[in-house]
């Protein structure tokens, strides 16, 4: 440690604790213990808690959708509704507005993505599970590699290869000499970039968001336990205020990754779809 | 550490400090979406139900009016079949009527006109019957005054003796009709012999 750091450290480390003061959650969090391992193929599988809450989350999502969607009505139940605006959020607000005329055939799999993501986006502050399985990078990278290949795929059936690899690598109106700089871009980001950066918005903004909400979480617990020793336990309520509010930004993140997930992947589709102009 | 470090971790939970923490903020978070959040939403909800419900009302309540409209119609048709049916037996009524009206009120005239003509013609037959009677009076008198070569001058005499005469006709008439046998009655008397 710097000396620096040690000064700071030094502000939650008091006398009584020489044993190094508030340990802060690392990386380990998305790490915990595996309850079951085994390995197929030589590829080693460890069941852990949040592999289990992927599993709920999933679970929980698919059967409000078959719950909510059993006995349609003209007019809705609550459930339904709930269902029938989320559904037309990704039907009318995502795939037909950014995919344009050819969006028919593509909303069931934004509709699935969309709330598959939510559903476990939501876990990451919902009590006892507390953890999402989109902080772990396995997911939404798994997620990002579907869409990858769907893109691509659509792209390639409607302009044939040479046509599609021709629009990406020369874009139209660029003039000569600069697509020296252009080309290698457009290839790289096309191909390598978009299916990374689509993976990590989604990883980076549970994973930050849980370190987050766990730092201030444990931070109370454990300022509130100085209670009697020193007087750092007067910042528990500030560490816990920060909880709660992160909590709340929390929700502002899970549905909004969900939305620029999906709408990300309907823009990919949306190039794919149409000719070059 | 804490006082939770001691604890062994459980591998299905997170710390138990996270998950105190994560359920009292959880709990506030839920607290203000229900109290905040929630009744908006029902309320969008709600509209939106009872604009789709409201409209299916008025659609429904349309459908019924149209139906009752299309009843009503056939109602009055039927009612307007039934009047114009009954305006046309009234009619044939009534032309029967003044048909029947009218046929008396020709047979009353024709008997009317026939009593009329058969009393002119009485009258007529009557007339001309005294019109002879005056001028075959004169007539038989002058001629058998001609005959006789009595002038019978005398008015009233003449008169009574043409009478006579004639009433013997009459009698002799009447007689002759009904067949009474009365002998030697219908027998011309002569003048002479009264």
């Amino acid at each position: 440690m710097t000396s620096s750091a040690h000064a700071l450290a030094s502000v939650l480390a008091v006398e009584s604790d020489p044993g190094g003061g508030f340990v802060s959650p690392s990386i380990a969090e998305f790490y915990p213990p595996a309850l079951a391992e085994f390995s197929i193929a030589g590829l080693d599988f460890s069941i852990t808690r949040i592999t289990v809450i992927s599993w709920i989350a999933t679970a929980a999502i698919l059967a409000f959708m078959v719950l909510a969607t059993r006995k349609p009505t003209l007019v809705p139940r609550k459930s339904q509704w709930l269902m029938e605006s989320g559904y037309g959020l990704v039907r009318d607000n995502i795939g037909r507005d950014v995919i344009g005329p050819q969006y028919k055939p593509f909303v069931p799999f934004l509709g699935a993505l969309f709330f598959f993501i939510l559903a476990n986006n939501a876990m990451s502050i919902i009590p006892f599970f507390q953890i999402s399985p989109m902080s772990k990078f396995a997911l939404p990278l798994v997620l990002a590699l579907l869409v990858y290949i769907l893109y691509n795929a659509v792209a390639i059936k409607n302009k044939g290869l040479g046509g599609y690899l021709k629009e990406v690598a020369v874009p139209q109106g660029v003039p000569g000499p600069f697509l020296l700089l252009v080309t290698p871009i457009e290839l790289l980001q096309v191909f390598i970039i978009r299916p990374f950066t689509l993976a990590v918005r989604l990883f980076a903004n549970l994973f930050a968001g849980h370190m987050l909400l766990v730092v201030f979480s444990l931070g109370t617990v454990y300022l509130l336990g100085k209670f009697g020793e020193n007087f750092s336990f007067v910042f528990a309520p500030f560490s816990f205020l920060m909880a709660l509010f992160m909590t709340f930004f929390e929700v502002l993140v899970i549905v909004l990754q969900a939305y620029v997930f999906v709408v990300l992947t309907a823009t990919y589709l949306n190039g794919a779809v149409e000719k070059a102009h | 550490m804490t006082v939770f470090a001691a604890e062994e971790q459980n591998p299905l939970l997170p710390p138990v400090g996270e998950i105190i923490v994560g359920l009292i903020t959880f709990a506030i978070l839920a607290f203000v979406v229900i109290k905040y959040v929630f009744p908006v939403i029902e309320k969008t909800f709600q509209e939106r139900r009872n604009a789709i419900e409201g409209g299916m009302e008025r659609a429904e309540a349309a459908q019924a009016e149209a139906k009752a409209a299309l009843e009503q119609y056939r109602a009055q048709l039927a009612e307007a079949r039934t009047e114009a049916a009954q305006i046309r037996d009234a009619a044939r009524a009534e032309g029967q009527q003044i048909l029947e009206e009218l046929r008396t009120q020709a047979q009353e005239e024709s008997a009317r006109i026939t009593a009329r003509g058969e009393e002119q013609l009485a009258a007529s037959r009557q007339q001309v019957v005294n019109e002879l009677r005056g001028q075959i009076g004169s007539m038989a008198v002058s001629l058998a005054g001609r005959v006789v070569g009595e002038s019978l001058e005398d008015d009233a005499r003449r008169r009574g003796t043409v009478d006579r005469f004639l009433d013997e006709l009459d009698g002799m008439a009447a007689s002759t009709s009904s067949q009474a046998p009365t002998g030697g009655s219908t027998v011309y008397v002569p003048e002479g012999n009264r």
